[in-house]
């Protein structure tokens, strides 16, 4: 069985060498992206929900002093985040248009984003949860810089290529210093783990290793102030790097500190969570703000998915502050990194649809599509009210565990704690949110269409991965407990 | 075996999706598949109230994976079917199916008429889903629901400039209501550990409550705000008048009758949270009071028949808010039940009216109708006659004086506006009676109006005989809880029934004897025309606050942060890179660098180990 898992990981990255290769190239594409959501079913299917342990295990040592070693394996997690890429990959890649000049990058430069994520995520060794990530952020920097939209998009390209280049950096030299203050001579996160356990790294320690990570994972989920890479380079981005990007590999950070940062120093953690809890606020309320400004679709989606980061590292949050049987945080938290990741995808590919039948995306100039477009419109309103965080669609389900984890252990005679009050501040983001996007919505969609232009209806082949997307977040959003059930807590 | 209440949950749900996914093509099909559904319903309902079993396993929605014994594991859509919430949902169900009666008329020319009815579907979905909650999540979902479902339905005529806005401030207004029911509902959960009503109860009868103090007051006032936004009462209040630009029967349906009595609804449900703080109870009894008053006032300046109307149901929702408030929730759903049969013959009224005048809204641009449509004009008499209370003979008198009896007994200054909001209603109701059904025509299309078609005049009948019936004894004891019916057996009693008949005869007599035979209205209050600049002092606030705000935020993001981080970095790398500048320069080669930088120090840190 463990062969699944690693086929998963490597078809992607095989069929960007053949795509390289003069292969053809939407065939192949499309081809492996089906193939790798019944890999992703097979997995879930065979997925064992008693065990505690990592599944599909496999390992294949690379080096034996410091032991490093390709090792994959699963867990729950894990598993929810491979689907999420599958799905969002599927969509992203149907959504090139294999006319353009550079049809054939974007196919390859997808896969390989789409596989490094893939591998990071399946990763059971610290170094290759790295490498993958690393490896899937340059075709990422590529794709912008060369394929980009508009004319910002080299500096859009430079900027993101600086923060996360950095980020990285100062990441890696956390992994390597948690790595070093454990005394492990392995990698694998899973001894790391016990290890961190049985012997925790002394507390002064562990606060200055939290930092590093907090700032190297905070950075590629563009926690604040670190954010400013992120709104430029999706709008510069061509929109299946933007999906793919925002949507899964940007999830790469937050699944870090869940699954290294969060459990490894957990004194650490608690000790920068008063931090983190502001810096979370800034994401939502003073991204919410800037949002509000936003005079274009795809920076307002960027800003969006900024101003959404901060409900994930409130679960972080509450996580370090409340401890571990906050089963609430884990579960909220990677139902929203889910759902997010489903909804921003979805909210990118309809500008690029947008865009494609306009020619713009600034707000005040697009008037009346749901007259012109009634199925454009439809679907724009699911992926705008799934990202209000509407029950019935994924986000809120998400939303709801995260903010009912900052209420968990709540005692009202000691009266609110900093954390509860985060949340309560946070839950306006819930009306930031819906400003903005019934804002777009008001001036894009209501109102007479613009008669000097043609709306073409959506053909059936443009709808179906649209319709792919909106459809997980309404099952999602109806049975959350689809994806739920994976998880041991 | 199916079970009833779910069915009657999700029937109207999956009528919703056959309509939009599957008759989007055809009005008709849509029309009729909608109201047959409304019909079901509404037999559920009778059969659920005479004794169907109403037994519901409750669905497990979310898991929580929580072990501690306290705390639930799930969040569960469980169904709460005792007989609040199943005459709730007979009063949902037989508005419900009129209106979608109403509509097949009113909407028959309209070309989205698909949309229209997916919507009340939609509507009416939401809408059971709050009245059977069993715990306070379930009915924040449905609660959101129906935030949704009025926002397509206001904003049925997209296209329209004020739809659109009126459609975005509706959920907006909602929405900043919602947070604070949403923080309510986190206290509750985080101090109880559950917000299961039964649950609840019983906690709170055990005594020794784990959440006391000002936070109690805190969280009671925050779930009350969840019913401020829904139900419209003062400071959010400012949506309803403008979600007129929904279709009427809409208006009939959501906006007088059903959804905006959720909020009230609510309070019913939690009733015995609110009898645990007085602060909270006190100030929830003032706000509904004196959004009562401030909408009546209101009222008697309105020239548009649907915002008169609108604004009564405003007044009216404070009544109920206050009832609730003075711990006499029973009096409070008592007059919901009674409001919502005669406040939708209103409305249907109006859009009788509406209809038959090609869209003519200005009560001034009317007259003359008595004569033109005997039938709507009759049966909207008697709507306004529930409204204003006349003794005896209509349901509106028997609730509103359960209201202002418990009122005197409890607080005598809001027994005082209470009264005086009495009259402001005869007043403005007889103006809009006068105006619109007496005299002279005004314009060619009052002198062209005929009388409304039979479906129409069919749910307008049905409605005036529920709206008389529905105070009496007999009809109302067999449908309300137990014990909800008054008992009018206080001492003061006649005292306030005195009160109430005088002033609802000066505001009859003072408003026949000024708007007898006018041509234009002799009073001009600016300020009551312009809801006293409340609107106009947020559109200020949200340019200054948010908007302002906003804009700082982002240029701070764009100069600020944006330029000292980037310029920081950028000189960093200027002096680090400078040494590969010669090389082509470019964000790939930068980032080599910087991996192969990595890659160095991680053969350095592993060697050392």
């Amino acid at each position: 069985m463990p062969i699944v898992l690693i086929l998963l990981v490597f078809l992607p990255l095989a069929a960007a060498a053949l795509i390289g290769l003069r292969a053809p190239a939407r065939a192949t594409s499309l081809g492996t992206a089906i193939v790798m959501v019944f890999l992703v079913a097979a997995l879930n299917h065979y997925f064992d929900r008693e065990s505690p342990s990592m599944q599909f295990a496999s390992s294949l040592t690379v080096m034996e002093n410091p032991g490093i070693a390709l090792a994959f394996g699963i867990d729950g997690m894990s598993l929810v985040m491979l689907l999420l890429s599958v799905l969002v990959l599927f969509a992203a890649l149907w959504m090139i248009d294999p006319l353009a000049d550079n049809a054939r990058l974007q196919y390859a430069g997808s896969l390989l984003i789409a596989g490094g994520a893939i591998g990071a995520f399946a990763s059971t060794d610290l170094f290759f949860f790295f490498a993958f990530h690393e490896l899937a952020l340059i075709p990422t920097f590529l794709l912008i810089g060369m394929c980009g939209r508009g004319s910002n998009a080299r500096s859009a390209a430079w900027r993101i290529t600086l923060y996360l280049g950095l980020g990285s950096l100062i990441l890696l030299v956390g992994l390597l210093a948690l790595h070093h203050a454990l005394g492990q001579p392995g990698f694998s996160i899973t001894e790391l783990h016990a290890r961190a356990m049985a012997d925790p790294i002394a507390p002064e320690t562990q606060s200055w290793i939290a930092l590093l990570l907090i700032i190297g994972f905070g950075s590629l989920v563009s926690l604040v102030p670190l954010h400013s890479w992120a709104a430029p380079a999706y709008a510069a981005a061509p929109t299946p790097v933007a999906m793919l990007h925002a949507g899964v590999l940007k999830k790469f950070g937050l699944y870090g500190l869940l699954r290294v940062a969060v459990p490894m120093l957990p004194e650490g953690m608690r000790e920068w969570a008063g931090l983190l809890l502001v810096l979370l606020l800034l994401n939502i309320i003073y991204m919410g703000l800037v949002t509000i400004a936003c005079k274009r679709l795809d920076t307002m989606f960027g800003c969006s998915s900024v101003m959404h980061m901060g409900y994930l590292f409130l679960a972080v949050a509450a996580l370090s502050l409340t401890g571990p049987d906050n089963t609430l945080a884990y579960r909220g938290a990677i139902l929203l990194m889910f759902a997010h990741g489903v909804s921003i995808a979805l909210l990118f590919a309809l500008a690029d649809r947008i865009e494609s039948r306009t020619g713009t995306l600034e707000i005040a100039r697009l008037s009346g599509l749901g007259r012109a477009m009634p199925s454009l419109g439809f679907l724009f309103g699911i992926a705008a009210f799934a990202s209000i965080g509407l029950p019935g669609l994924a986000n809120f389900a998400g939303e709801l565990l995260v903010f009912l984890s900052g209420f968990h252990g709540f005692r009202p005679s000691e009266g609110l704690q900093p954390l509860q009050w985060a949340t309560i501040l946070a839950v306006w983001g819930v009306v930031i949110s819906a400003v903005y996007m019934l804002r777009a919505y008001r001036t894009a969609f209501m109102g007479d269409p613009d008669a000097s232009r043609r709306h073409d209806v959506l053909t059936t082949e443009e709808k179906l991965p649209l319709a792919a997307l909106a459809g997980a977040l309404v099952v999602v959003g109806f049975f959350p407990n689809l994806l739920l059930q994976y998880l041991p807590f | 075996m199916v079970q009833l209440p779910w069915l009657l949950l999700l029937l109207p749900l999956a009528t919703a999706a056959l309509i939009h996914f599957a008759l989007g093509g055809s009005g008709r099909l849509a029309a009729w598949t909608g109201t047959a559904s409304a019909f079901g319903m509404l037999g559920l309902s009778v059969s659920l109230l005479v004794g169907a079993t109403a037994e519901a396993s409750p669905f497990v929605w979310l898991e929580t994976g929580m072990f501690h014994p306290d705390l639930e594991q799930a969040i569960t859509l469980s169904l709460k079917t005792d007989r609040l919430a199943l005459s709730m949902m007979l009063v949902v169900t037989i508005v419900g199916a009129l209106v979608h009666l109403f509509s097949l008329t009113y909407m028959a020319e309209d070309k989205a008429r698909p949309r229209y009815y997916a919507g009340l579907s939609l509507f009416l979905f939401s809408m059971t889903g709050i009245v059977l909650a069993g715990n306070l999540f379930m009915m924040f979902i449905f609660w959101e629901l129906v935030g949704l479902s009025s926002y397509l339905l206001i904003g049925h005529w997209f296209t329209k400039k004020s739809a659109a806005e009126a459609s975005k401030k509706a959920f907006l207004t909602n929405r900043i209501g919602d947070f604070g029911f949403l923080v309510g509902i986190l206290l509750i959960w985080g101090a109880f550990g559950t917000v299961d009503f039964n649950a609840l109860e019983r906690r709170v009868d055990l005594g020794n409550l784990p959440l006391t103090g000002g936070l109690l007051t805190a969280g009671i006032l925050c779930l009350f705000a969840g019913a401020v936004g829904k139900s419209a009462q003062f400071p959010l209040h400012v949506w309803l008048p403008d979600a007129m630009e929904g279709p009427t029967p809409v208006s009939a349906l959501i906006h007088a009758a059903t959804m905006v009595a959720a909020g009230v609804y609510m309070l019913v449900r939690i009733s015995f949270l609110i009898a645990l703080d007085p602060t909270a109870a006190m100030t929830i009894a003032w706000i509904g009071g004196g959004t009562a008053l401030l909408a009546a006032l209101l009222a008697t300046q309105q020239d548009d028949i649907k915002r008169v109307l609108a604004y009564s149901t405003l007044s009216q929702l404070g009544y109920m808010v206050m009832a609730v408030g003075l711990l006499a929730s029973q009096a409070a759903y008592f007059h919901l039940f009674t409001h919502a049969f005669f406040k939708a013959l209103l409305f249907l009224g109006a859009g009788a009216v509406i209809y038959c005048c090609h869209h003519e809204q200005n009560i001034w641009k009317m007259g003359g109708l008595a004569k033109r449509m005997p039938l709507t004009f009759a049966t909207f008499a008697i709507g306004t006659a529930c409204l204003i209370a006349v003794p005896y003979v209509t349901s509106g008198f028997y609730s509103k004086e359960a209201i202002l009896d418990s009122a005197y007994a409890a607080s005598r200054p809001l027994f005082w506006i209470a009264a005086f909001v009495a009259l402001l209603t005869a007043f403005y109701m007889t103006r809009l009676v006068v105006v619109a059904f007496l005299g002279k025509a005004r314009s060619q299309y009052a002198r062209d109006a005929v009388e409304a078609p039979t479906p129409m005049a069919f749910a307008l009948t049905c409605l005036t005989l529920l709206s008389i019936v529905g105070g009496f004894r007999f009809f109302a004891e067999a449908i309300l809880p137990r014990g909800f019916y008054p008992t009018f057996d206080s001492p003061h009693h006649n005292f306030v029934m005195a009160v109430s008949i005088i002033c609802l005869l000066a505001g009859v007599v003072a408003s026949f004897l000024l708007y007898r035979g006018r041509e234009k209205d002799p009073l001009h209050i600016t300020p009551l025309r312009r809801g006293l600049y409340i609107d106009d002092l947020y559109t200020g606030l949200i340019r200054l606050f948010q908007d302002g705000a906003a804009a700082v935020a982002a240029a701070f993001d764009r100069h600020i942060l944006n330029g000292f981080f980037l310029g920081g970095t950028a000189a960093l790398t200027q002096a680090v890179g400078s040494v590969f500048r010669r090389m082509q320069p470019g964000s790939l080669h930068f980032y080599l660098v910087l991996a192969a930088l990595g890659i160095m120090l991680l053969i350095w840190a592993t060697s050392t180990v």
